[in-house]
């Protein structure tokens, strides 16, 4: 059933919340394979693509997905300490932090941009991310940063962020 | 420049996908993305008529790319890209969109949202393969050598397997002496013979096998590389005995006075000597020293051992040995833990003396063991007249284990049956539900109520000491609702045996991710499909056999061993893997040489080039994460088959439907007929 994302915000009106996933291949991805196979339901709110390693992550891809009208990006791995590649996962963080810093400049709200691990085992945790996250949007509104990103004026997230 | 021309098909995987995604509609609307030229759906697209349709559309159609829209990549990739491959398509201009997994099973209730869902998907993978350029996959020459980690049944089975098919072996085994749990065992269901006598000629035959290397007290600290050429790092620990010369006589651990519980193979019912061997059929034959034991490294003094060795064999300044190898393919056949009964402590293990774990209880009628097979209390000398066994201790129990270990009901038979011949107690098992599948495990069952042994139906609440009525006094009590009659039963017994789960080695993870596999939440490793290719993993070149992926009995482990040797044959015969050419190259013209790169490979894949001034990724070495390109600041590494071209066109394509996209992407035009 279509959900109403009004009831968290009404900025929403006829639209759903669109994330864009980055999967690595070893873990999470297969951890949404697995929510598949056992038919673990989840809001169709994530549009997800395969990299090999959370490692792969350039930040540009996030900003990328934000400038095409995503409202959110979700990019998830394997836990510290197992990813496939050894460490690519504590780089992804490194680079994660920093990039959530430059887009509170740009007007972003942090927890649109969101860093997770979930191991091929896990589709329930996968499952679970998918729907916090999706609320965590719901709350925060459409983005509308094709819109925004270049008009000072609309930066209302970061000013509401700033307090 | 050839005009592109993509092709698209919408598999319906009977209802799986149809059944949620509107799969016509989807296939009306691909047509009319740019650069497709045809868009079709299809019942089943795996089937050999679905993988033709795929072939003869690239011919006759002159596809230039190709997208199936079915199931997960990891499921059907390479079914497709054979697919493709056959009709003369570079393979890797090839792109799955997997609007199973991640749409129709996800989203079951909401076609609507799932046909959207699927059209992302679709849209994202077609902007994707247009990216894509033509690869050659590497070639690289399989290693005939086989690394098999593991020496209980699963890993002598697999390990004789490949040997005796005339390719070397290296057999890594933890303890001093292969054997495994088996070793331990007296006789094994449902047939009833001596484990040894089965066993132990399989134990010698790898002993003595001139295409196996036996390497035992060894562990493998480290595994590099991926199929066919894998580098490994083995410690062999010091054993401190000369096997030159030692001929394992025993004249050694006859002599050595410091004793010890052994918790491994006595299961922590016998004692062993610090310097010992652990059982008399060990291979090899040799003793090792155990240090934490031997008086002479704790104060210098003793040496009774090698005071009595005829032949100069004791060692005691013997180091560890570290042995490089190479190896084509791993298997890994490391075995499960009993669970440990004290962490239900209602059942008193290790509180009440005559509660008896499994494996204890194993060497209690071992003729071998420490009582010489006689099957008494703690006291080492009354034989029980009353015995209770306990199935499902640890497992399928929301608290522990969930799941069944398969082989525990079998195990509590063997027990009962062989309680019976030895005391004549009376026995009584308590059990959730008897699991007697597989060849004649029923009859043995059926065997075992003729026998007289009880039959008790309810999970057993407790086991106590605290006597409430008069003929309980000095006996084990043991509480459960039967709840075939229904209602609470007070058994007195002497003897309290708990059948334990089986539980993935307390490593299992860590192993697991030394070899580069995954596990289960349990720990059990993970096969690459649970039903069409159960001993391969997820990483190739590394297959998996026995207890390590799930529990099992020896029958079943056996078969793993021979399966897995079976693919690791195959890739040996084929002479060559293909490996997936998902590289890092760097465009030297442009990389500035700041060298950050350098530094951020796991395997050190990147060389600077003092005299150029620039780096270079090694594409032996390198495996293709990926990290590299994204932190190259001049951009100029380049991620083969995940390129930035490649990934933000499919971002992109993915959001096609949404904002200012709105209708951007989508050609308006008619479908073509097809
Ligand atoms: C009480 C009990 C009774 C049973 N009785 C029967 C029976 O009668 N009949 C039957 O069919 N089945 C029986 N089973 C099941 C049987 O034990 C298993 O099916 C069988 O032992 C599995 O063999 P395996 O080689 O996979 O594992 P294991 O026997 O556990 O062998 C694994 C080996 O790998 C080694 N190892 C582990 N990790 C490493 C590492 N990292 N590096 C190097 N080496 C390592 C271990 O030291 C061990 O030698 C019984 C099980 C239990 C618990
Ligand atoms: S990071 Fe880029 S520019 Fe710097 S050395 Fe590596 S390839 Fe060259
Ligand atoms: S992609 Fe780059 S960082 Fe990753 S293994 Fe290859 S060279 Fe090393
Ligand atoms: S492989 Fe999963 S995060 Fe690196």
């Amino acid at each position: 059933m279509a959900h109403d994302y009004n009831e968290f915000n009404p900025a929403w009106e006829e639209r759903t919340p669109v994330i864009i996933g980055l999967l690595c291949n070893w873990c999470s991805y297969r951890a949404a394979d697995l929510a598949g196979t056992s038919r673990f339901g989840y809001p169709a709110t994530l549009r997800d693509l395969r990299i090999m390693c959370t490692g792969r992550l350039d930040p540009t891809f996030v900003v990328k997905a934000l400038r095409e009208g995503a409202d959110g990006v979700l990019v998830m791995g394997c836990h510290p300490g197992q990813c496939h590649y050894d460490a690519g996962n504590y780089k992804a963080m490194r680079r994660m932090a920093l990039l959530r810093r430059t887009l509170v400049q740009l007007g972003v709200h942090p927890d649109r941009v969101q860093l997770a691990w979930a191991s091929a085992s896990q589709g329930t945790v996968f499952t679970e991310m998918v729907k916090n996250m999706t609320e965590t949007i719901a709350r925060l509104g459409p983005l509308n940063w094709q819109d925004t990103a270049f008009d000072e004026s609309q930066h209302k997230e970061m000013e509401a962020i700033r307090g | 420049m050839t005009e592109n021309r993509v092709g698209v098909y919408i598999c319906h995987c009977g209802h799986n996908i149809a059944g949620t995604v509107d799969v016509e509609e989807v296939a009306l609307w691909a047509a009319g993305l740019p650069h497709v030229a045809v868009s079709r759906d299809y019942k089943f697209m795996c089937s050999s008529l679905g993988q033709e349709l795929v072939e003869a559309d690239i011919k006759e159609q002159h596809l230039t790319h190709v997208v199936v829209a079915a199931c997960s990549p990891h499921m059907h990739e390479p079914t497709f890209r054979q697919a493709c491959e056959r009709a003369g398509l570079n393979p890797y201009l090839f792109e799955m969109a997997n609007i199973r997994e991640h749409a129709s099973w996800v989203h079951p209730n909401d076609r609507a949202a799932a046909t959207d869902k699927a059209k992302a998907i679709i849209s994202g993978s077609v902007r994707r393969v247009l990216e894509l350029s033509p690869l050659e996959p590497l070639r690289a020459p399989i290693h005939e050598t086989t690394l098999v980690v593991g020496g209980g049944i699963a890993g002598i089975n697999t390990a004789l397997e490949i040997a005796n098919a005339g390719h070397p072996v290296v057999l890594v085994e933890r303890e001093p002496s292969i054997g495994g749990h088996m070793a331990q065992f007296d006789k094994t269901f449902p047939t009833l013979d001596c484990a040894a006598c089965i066993l132990t000629p399989k134990m010698f035959e790898v002993g003595m096998h001139p295409n196996i290397k036996l390497l035992t007290y060894s562990e493998v600290e480290q595994v590099d590389g991926y199929v066919g050429n894998f580098t490994v790092r083995i410690r062999k620990k010091a054993r401190k005995i000369n096997t030159e010369l030692c001929t394992g006589c025993g004249d050694c651990w006859g002599r050595c006075p410091a004793k010890v519980v052994d918790n491994i193979y006595e299961a922590g019912i016998g004692y062993r000597t610090a310097i010992y061997r652990q059982f008399p059929q060990a291979v090899p034959k040799y003793p090792v020293i155990d240090v934490e034991t031997c008086i002479y490294y704790k104060n210098g003094k003793c040496k009774a051992c090698e005071k009595f060795c005829p032949t100069g064999a004791i060692d005691f300044d013997q180091e560890d040995e570290i042995i490089l190898m190479q190896a084509g393919n791993i298997v890994l056949a490391t075995g499960y833990d009993l669970f440990d009964a004290r962490r239900i402590p209602a059942y008193g293990y290790g509180r009440l003396a005559n509660v008896f774990t499994s494996m204890e209880f194993e060497r209690l009628t071992n003729a071998t063991g420490p009582t010489g097979g006689k099957v008494v209390l703690r006291d080492g000398v009354t034989a029980p007249e009353s015995v209770a066994i306990i199935h499902c201790v640890g497992s399928r129990d929301k608290n522990y284990n969930v799941y069944c270990s398969a082989t525990c009901c079998m195990a509590a038979l063997k027990f009962a049956h062989l309680v019976k011949e030895k005391t004549n107690a009376e026995v009584y098992n308590f059990y959730i539900d008897m699991r007697t599948a597989f060849k004649d495990y029923e009859a043995f069952y059926i065997r075992l109520m003729e026998e007289g042994t009880h039959f008790i139906r309810g999970r057993v609440a407790e086991v106590t000491d605290a006597a409430r009525i008069p003929g309980e006094e000095g006996k084990l009590i043991v509480q459960a609702e039967d709840t075939l009659v229904g209602k609470q039963r007070r058994i007195p017994v002497d003897m309290v045996i708990l059948m334990g789960a089986m539980e993935p080695k307390d490593d299992a993870k860590e192993v697991a991710y030394r070899f580069g596999i995954g596990c289960s939440e349990a720990g059990f490793f993970t096969e690459r499909h649970p039903k069409l290719d159960p001993v391969a993993t997820m990483s190739e070149g590394i297959f998996i056999a026995g207890a390590c992926q799930g529990p099992k009995d020896i029958p079943a482990t056996v078969g793993q061993g021979a399966a897995a040797a079976a693919r690791v044959l195959s890739l040996i015969g084929q002479g060559v893997v293909e490996i997936e050419p998902v590289r890092a190259v760097i465009d030297e013209s442009r990389c500035s040489g700041c060298r950050i790169c350098n530094n951020l490979c796991p395997y050190n894949a990147i060389d600077y080039l003092e005299e150029e001034g620039v780096s270079r990724v090694n594409a032996a070495l390198c495996k293709g994460c990926g990290t590299c390109v994204a932190a190259c600041p001049s951009q100029v590494i380049q991620g083969q088959h995940y390129t930035f071209d490649s990934l933000m066109s499919q971002i992109e394509g993915l959001l096609y439907d949404v904002g200012n996209n709105q209708n951007g992407h989508v050609r308006v035009m008619e479908p073509e007929p097809v």
